[in-house]
């Protein structure tokens, strides 16, 4: 029996999502995906277009369910972990409700939890200082620019302090300058809560910045390609990490792994 | 607030060239010659207007209570309607395109089957037309909303574990506001033509319909256009309180939506 305390956050065992099975638009999605994630850890899945990233995201969130395999999160099955409210979710479409204004968007998830009012504006008011945006609680989301919106989103999901953050290419849609300054604050946010995230993301260099492993996944049917651990030494990564040789050789081994995989369904095309 | 004063000061064009129309009309009338009974002056409207009054406040009252009872019983069904069918998928899926395509028809048509069902003298024939026009535009555009939520929204609600309920009154309900609000103000006009269409079949005669109908026979065309100008006002009336709540309802729309 292992302990509790080295329990991964997230256990995939043979996970294999097939779409449409048995018609002519049958998609073999994921293959057999066997992985464990560490709590704490940040890991990034990376891979062509298609690949089943987005599928593997939403099997752990249990969105869908996969079609064999086992998904467990926190040690529970992945349905109980999302009637607990163990993970919070973030998309690359803010997706805020325009209804709403932004510190009552953030306040979503505790209304859901039955939280009072008191401590649902204490909280939002602190989320909103975690991601630098104090004074624009009272402001509608259309008043804020994409990469304030995406801030917001990520407020929303980390308000009830999950233990795991899910994130589906949530920069995909920044320019590269708002990409490379949210990257720093959610690797901060990261340090700071301590949470156990997955982020999904096409991006070479995001994946190597962020990551403590970037998971390749080959496509067609989505398997696990190959598993690249990034560690960068003590001290905090910052836009000077991004200047580093190890760095470089970081991006460098992801690309060619991409590379050896687009190579591979070039092949069986 | 910007979008206020912008709207007040909108009002402004459309008056001013209604009053031109207005003054050519008399004009043109005037001075073409033109026989009373082809085109009365606007005076003389409004000539008659202040004359037939007794007359065309009844008629203007009995017309108004059917076109807004009829609406207001058109609009709770055609929103009642669309929340069950979106409870229910499947019934979504067959009863939406059959309503669009029921829609396209010219359902006015239908207002000598309801004299037949209800009694030619019973309010209740007319109100039905009012229903049955008003029912479908708010059933089809609630619908609508109700169900283009945005697929992110609804995922984010699941990763949540909200039920079903709670994405109904959350998020569904919501998104689906401006959608009704809009549907109400195409559905308010529309009851009053409904409603007096639906007079010209026949029924009571203290009414817009037939006071139009028959003041036309006599060639009292000065009388037949005031009872036009009634129905108007009461249109524009309903209508401008159909924007009143849409105002009120949805005022995140001042803003552009969210991409
Ligand atoms: N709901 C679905 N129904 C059918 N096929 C799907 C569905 N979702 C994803 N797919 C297919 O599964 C494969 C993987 O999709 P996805 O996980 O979205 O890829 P990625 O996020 O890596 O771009 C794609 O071929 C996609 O077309
Ligand atoms: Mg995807």
């Amino acid at each position: 029996m292992p302990e509790s305390s080295t329990q991964p956050a997230i256990q995939l065992k043979g996970i294999s999502k097939i779409f449409n099975a048995g018609t002519d638009k049958e998609v073999r999605a994921l293959e057999a995906i066997d992985l464990d994630i560490q709590p704490g850890q940040f890991i990034s899945l990376i891979g062509p277009s298609g690949c089943g990233k987005s599928t593997l995201l939403r099997v752990i969130g249990d969105l869908i369910e996969s079609t064999a395999g086992e998904t467990k999160v926190f040690g529970k099955p992945a349905h109980q972990a999302r009637l607990d409210r163990d993970y919070g979710m973030a998309f690359q479409k803010a997706g805020l409700f325009g209804w709403r204004t932004v510190a009552a968007n953030i306040e979503l998830p505790l209304e859901l939890m039955g939280w009072d009012k008191t401590a649902r504006k204490a909280k939002s008011a602190e989320m909103l200082d975690l991601v630098k945006l104090s004074d624009f609680g009272k402001h509608r989301p259309w008043q804020l620019s994409g990469g304030m919106q995406q801030r917001v989103a990520i407020a929303r999901a980390l308000s009830f302090s999950p233990q795991l953050l899910l994130m589906d290419e949530p920069f995909g849609a920044l320019d590269e300058m708002t990409r490379e300054h949210m990257q720093l604050e959610l690797l901060r946010i990261h340090r700071e809560t301590g949470t156990t995230v997955v982020f999904v993301t096409h991006s070479i260099p995001e994946a190597a910045f962020l990551s403590d492993r970037v998971v390749v996944l080959s496509p067609r049917p989505g398997r696990v390609h190959s598993v690249i651990e990034v560690d960068y030494g003590p001290g905090d990564r910052s836009d000077e990490t991004r200047q580093m040789p190890e760095f470089f050789k970081k991006t460098t081994e992801v690309r060619e792994a991409l590379r050896a995989v687009e190579v591979a369904a070039g092949e069986t095309l | 607030m910007t979008s206020l004063a912008s709207r007040l000061g909108s009002v402004w064009p459309p008056l001013v060239t209604g009053a031109l129309i207005l003054g050519v009309w008399e004009a043109l009338v005037a001075g073409l010659g033109i026989q009373e009974f082809v085109l009365p002056k606007p005076s003389s409207i409004v000539q008659a207007v202040g004359t037939e009054w007794e007359g065309l406040r009844t008629a203007g009252i009995e017309t108004g209570t059917i076109a807004v009872t009829g609406l207001i019983l058109g609009v709770v069904g055609g929103l009642i309607l669309a929340l069950v069918v979106t409870r229910f998928g499947w019934l979504s899926d067959s009863l939406t395109p059959m309503a669009v395509a029921v829609n396209a028809t010219p359902i006015i048509a239908l207002a000598p089957i309801f004299n037949a069902w209800f009694g030619l003298t019973d309010d209740r024939s007319n109100q039905a037309v009012v229903v049955a026009v008003v029912f479908f535009p708010v059933f089809i555009n609630t619908a609508k909303g109700l169900s283009s939520v945005d697929p992110d929204q609804i995922e984010l609600m699941r990763s949540l574990a909200a039920s079903e309920r709670t994405i109904l009154t959350r998020v569904r309900i919501p998104s689906a506001v401006p959608f009704f609000v809009t549907s109400l103000r195409l559905a308010a006009p529309l009851s009053v033509i409904a409603a007096i269409v639906a007079e010209y079949f026949g029924g009571p005669t203290n009414r817009l319909g037939p006071f139009i109908t028959q003041n036309a026979s006599f060639a009292r065309y000065d009388n037949a256009w005031a009872a036009i100008v009634i129905a108007s006002a009461i249109g524009l009336a309903l209508f401008a309180v159909a924007l009143l709540i849409e105002r009120l309802a949805a005022p995140w729309r001042d803003g552009p939506t969210e991409g």
